[in-house]
């Protein structure tokens, strides 16, 4: 068996494969479909301090090779999350990243305080949500916002903190310096790509909220490019996510540098995606004769 | 118990212009499936990664079998690459989602069933079922544009009242149209149908006091309640998202119409 454990700032996963914000709830609904223990991590939907009630119907609709969700971050708030679904996580050996979203830098200090007493292992941090007019993506386009909100949230948080960065805007690496050097501990990326669709025959927007975010196999390409581009650019280590179907779509974004990879899209496609994607990268280290999956991160040079 | 099922396409009829009639061999949601429930059925082209959510029309739990309704929604569309798919063919199919129409709750009572357009096919296993019971009286009001589609097999389990946009069959008008010219009075109802129709039933029933349950409808991408896609907004806080929303894909799709704001 080849070695499949990674470190992420510092906390060691059985394996890269953890599930992607807003995709995933705490777990509990995909847990009637597979062994959450086979995962390296749940990475649970964004949570805010108060219950948030998200955007109006239609939520969602589906584009070639990928889909739009303009959910608006709905979240039952942090009090509800720490009574319910970290003691449902606990029950599974596998990490508990909380994904931590807000409207103000207040908002997400709080949060991550209220987080400093919890059993969970690490923070990520929305600030690339394009589906809501505060905060989200506000603080994830410009590196100055970036930077203080990374500086910020540092003073208040006990464990560690990945900062989710956003793939709209012109130079990636700029706005993962800006974490980088704010102290953030890693980085995921990408977020979404803000987009649209038009129903022709309703003669309007397919979504309510005019605008959602891309996902799926359609912005896979983007994304393995921008981690390609960050994990030269910066030190700390990526979690690298996009349109990731199946181990070889995973492989392809750790031999571009990622440490971890996140499986989002993936899960409404099959409720068994990311553990066979555990299994995939499994099978082709054996296969391959690769004894450790350190052996080929961002082994792609030049 | 819900799952991902490999299913095999039994046959496949298309029973009125965009309207197709298809039967699965699904054992295991089959045999978990109730009326009111619903499937997601995945398309067999890699492009198009949303399931289909589509009601049960009729479930055969002896034979391990499931009947699926469903309307193309248009050209080029994952429905009409579905509609196009011979016997042999396997499906993915999750199921059985979703809550179901609540059966104990009229049990030996007078009901009526609101079916519209693409929501009648629910409406057909949910008379089966009731119908099972002899002391359930059960009469179904389907509403069309035009036409009558299913209403033979309705008329073989329950009584029947018809209306028709255009007047074809039955009453023209409404479904509410249709109740009120038969006089026919009922203790409690079910509803699945536009959200025109929705809304008219529900506040038809809410005015004399009736008990109604609807099953609501909405684009859905997961189908299970995880990614908050598909909710409508409740009356009071909902228990799990604690906010005025629920799910219709896991805390529905059928609701009682007084928790649901149309």
């Amino acid at each position: 068996m080849s070695n499949m454990s990674v470190t992420l700032a510092g906390v060691e996963l059985k394996n890269p494969v953890v599930t992607a914000s807003g995709t995933f709830g705490s777990g509990q609904e995909y847990g009637e479909f597979m062994d959450l223990n086979r995962l390296g991590g749940v990475v649970t939907k964004g949570v805010a301090n108060v219950p948030w009630t998200g955007n109006p119907v239609p939520r969602v609709c589906e584009t070639p090779s990928g889909m739009l969700n303009a959910i608006g971050l709905q979240n039952p708030g942090i009090d509800v999350f720490c009574e319910r679904d970290i003691p449902f996580l606990r029950k599974y050996d596998t990490r508990i990243i909380v994904n931590v979203c807000g409207r103000s830098e207040q908002d997400y200090c709080e949060v991550v305080e209220r987080l400093s007493d919890e059993p969970v292992d690490l923070l990520e941090i929305n600030v690339s949500c394009p589906n809501v007019r505060e905060g989200g993506i506000a603080f994830g386009q410009d590196p100055k916002a970036l930077f203080r909100i990374t500086q910020e949230i540092k003073k208040h948080a006990k464990q560690p903190v990945i900062m989710k960065l956003s793939p709209n805007v012109t130079d990636i690496t700029e706005m993962a310096r800006a974490a980088e050097s704010a102290g953030a501990d890693a980085l995921s990326l990408i977020n979404t790509l803000t987009g649209m669709k038009i129903d022709i025959n309703r003669r309007t927007f397919a979504l309510a909220n005019r605008t959602g975010g891309l996902s799926g196999p359609a912005i896979r390409p983007v994304a393995v490019r921008m981690v390609y581009e960050t994990v030269r650019a910066v030190s700390v280590p990526v979690i690298g996510m996009g349109g990731i179907m199946k181990a070889e779509d995973a492989l392809e974004f750790i031999m571009a540098g990622a440490t971890c990879v996140a499986v989002g899209t993936a899960n409404f496609h099959d409720p068994n995606a990311a553990e066979k994607i555990v299994d995939g990268i499994g099978a082709f280290l054996e296969s391959r004769n690769i004894s450790d999956i350190r052996d080929i991160r961002g082994i792609v040079q030049e | 118990m819900k799952q991902l099922e490999n299913c095999r396409i039994i046959s496949q009829t298309q029973i009125e212009p965009g309207i197709f009639d298809l039967w699965l061999e699904a054992g295991a949601i089959a045999d978990a499936a109730a009326a009111g429930q619903f499937v997601s059925v995945y398309t067999r082209d890699p492009s198009r990664l949303l399931p289909r959510p589509v009601s049960l029309a009729q479930i055969d739990r002896e034979s391990g079998r499931i009947r699926l309704i469903y309307r193309v929604t248009g050209p080029d569309t994952g429905t009409e690459q579905l509609s196009k798919l011979h016997a042999g063919v396997p499906l993915r199919v999750l199921g059985p989602l979703g809550n179901g129409f609540p059966l104990q709750e009229v049990r030996n009572k007078k009901v009526l069933l609101f079916g519209g357009g693409i929501g009648i096919p629910p409406m057909l296993e949910t008379a089966r079922a009731l119908a099972a019971d002899h002391g359930t009286e059960v009469t179904a009001v389907l509403g069309y544009r035009t036409g009558s589609f299913l209403a033979d097999e309705f008329r073989e389990v329950c009584h029947v009242l018809i209306s028709t946009e255009d007047g074809s069959v039955g009453t023209r008008g409404t479904v509410l149209d249709a109740v009120r010219s038969d006089g026919r009075q009922a203790d409690a109802a079910f509803a699945c149908g536009p959200r025109a129709m929705l809304r008219a039933v529900k506040e038809y029933c809410e005015a004399i006091n009736m008990p109604c349950w609807i099953s609501m409808e909405e684009r859905m991408a997961c189908g299970i309640g995880a990614c908050l896609g598909c909710v409508c907004e409740t009356k009071e806080v909902d228990g799990h998202s604690h906010v005025h929303n629920a799910r219709i894909c896991k805390d529905g799709p059928v609701f009682v119409s007084t928790e649901v704001v149309l």
